[in-house]
């Protein structure tokens, strides 16, 4: 059940950030289901082999204007905010918006950016050349965007930010520290914008589960966490941050309702009414299919089953691997052991991961 | 900094307008034209009055129609001297073939150094 709640989070938080200014792509269903967990990831790492175009553009001339990005720690602090609306330019690749963001404000080298996105640092190196060139070619502007731009520049450094805390949202517990720190760094240099707080609060409150999400190499759901486990620093300073950021701007962006969401599931007694009626706020913000999902699970774990199996096959979601488990789940509650059982078995042949595959392979010897 | 604007048309979204529609249209890549950032431009012929010259080996190779083998074809283009990528992106996002559901591919060009005379 919670599979769904744990695990679509950044496809929507993506679609979050691009719909309400692109509108939704001509196919939601497949561009959520490429957007899902680890997808953007997958492509970085996968994309070992980059078109040698640097040197075609004399990669070996300094950047001037990237010699800023090159100073790393001794940017001074007054400069921070241009530097990562530079990092984060929509006219560069996401994935060297990421590298770039980590290396220039994340104080990570070359090489350890490189281990996380499991490439050489030879390609890693190239990746920021190229970016850098193309920075220093086209005349990417180093500066904060005029206020007619700024709320989408600012949707985009959320986005990488997101990005990086989500790659390590199950194993790199570092690559989500450097997310926070990226996000605390924003806060202080944004001390107006909700959206920031939004995000911070989002990624301290997802982050205090770690110790207890993932137990012995098994996904344990939210549910069944043992919350003593849970960072309770982190919870508190997640809360501090969603106060603050609805303080500024009582009607809540993406980020904001999503930290929203998890703030009430930081409770020992979750108000799931109170969380299906966030979702359905999300769902209109964003269009989002996979924020449905989760919706129909909130209005189940308020104690209506039924009315949620009929939100979640109203669904067009077609293969999305977490539909079916939730749906699988659904039909268990409801005693209807035999369509449940083929629904696990569905949700199993298109489970992603190990912990995923372990979680289903319970659940079906449970029934 | 000057930017080639190559428009790419989605293909019949201009044939498809009505008359006024087409006027505004019209008025609208003019007024570009117009804008004293703007430094020349054109509008193609259609992609069927286009003939490709290739490297054929012995004998270059010419064939009928436009090098891209896509329904979009380069359709015009504008050169502008913006001061950076923002600007650029900003008057790019005003060619109407964008909102017709086309797309503007934007370049800078080599700076060419002034040659000094001799």
């Amino acid at each position: 059940m919670d599979l769904a709640e744990e695990a679509a989070q950044e496809a929507f938080a993506i679609a979050a950030e691009r719909w309400p200014r692109d509108g939704p792509p001509e196919h939601p269903v497949a561009w959520l289901v490429a957007t899902g967990r680890n997808r953007a990831i997958d492509r970085l790492r996968r994309e070992l082999v980059l078109q040698d175009k640097t040197r075609l553009l004399g990669a070996e001339q300094p950047a001037a204007t990237m010699d800023e990005i090159d100073l790393d720690d001794s940017t001074i602090p007054d400069e921070r905010l241009e530097l990562i609306f530079t990092c984060c330019h929509p006219a560069l690749a996401v994935e060297a918006q990421v590298a770039l963001t980590l290396r220039a404000l994340g104080g990570l080298t070359t090489e350890e950016i490189a281990r996380a996105f499991l490439v050489s640092e030879e390609t890693m190196k190239r990746r920021l050349s190229r970016a850098k060139s193309k920075i220093k070619a086209t005349a990417i502007p180093f500066a904060v965007p005029a206020d007619r731009l700024l709320p989408d520049r600012l949707a985009a450094v959320l986005a990488v930010v997101y990005l990086i805390f989500n790659q390590g949202y199950t194993e790199r517990a570092d690559l989500a520290a450097e997310a926070i720190r990226l996000g605390r760094l924003l806060v202080e240099l944004m001390a107006d914008e909700p959206e920031v707080y939004g995000l911070l609060a989002l990624m301290l409150l997802h982050d205090s589960r770690r110790e207890a999400r993932v137990v012995d190499g098994q996904l344990v759901p939210l549910g069944e966490q043992d919350r003593s486990r849970h960072d309770r620093s982190k919870v508190d300073a997640g809360q501090a941050a969603l106060t603050r950021a609805l303080s500024l701007r009582p009607a809540a962006g993406p980020y904001v309702l999503q930290a929203a969401i998890a703030s009430l599931q930081a409770e020992e007694e979750i108000d799931w009414d109170e969380v299906a009626v966030l979702y359905e706020r999300l769902e209109r913000l964003t269009g989002s299919p996979v924020v449905a999902l989760n919706r129909a699970v909130a209005v189940a774990e308020a104690g209506a089953p039924e009315r949620a199996l009929a939100l979640v096959d109203s669904l067009e979601l077609g293969d999305y691997r977490y539909l079916h488990s939730t749906r699988a789940e659904l039909l268990r509650r409801l005693g209807r052991r035999d369509e449940a059982r083929a629904a696990f078995e569905h949700a199993l042949r298109l489970a992603a991961t190990d912990p995923e595959r372990r979680l289903i392979a319970r659940r079906l010897a449970g029934l | 900094m000057k930017y080639a604007m190559l428009i790419y048309p989605k293909a019949g979204s201009h044939e498809a307008l009505g008359e006024d529609e087409y006027s505004t249209v019209n008025a609208e890549y003019w007024a570009l034209r117009e804008d004293s950032r703007c430094l020349g431009g054109g509008h193609l012929q259609p992609g069927e009055t286009a003939t490709t010259v290739q490297y054929g080996g012995a004998e270059n190779l010419i064939t009928d129609g436009p090098y891209a083998d896509t329904k979009e074809v380069l359709g015009g283009y504008y050169v502008f001297d913006a001061s950076n990528l923002d600007e650029a992106l900003e008057l790019a996002q005003r060619i109407p073939a964008v909102r017709l559901g086309g797309a503007v591919e934007v370049r800078p060009l080599v700076e060419v150094p002034v040659e000094t005379a001799h």
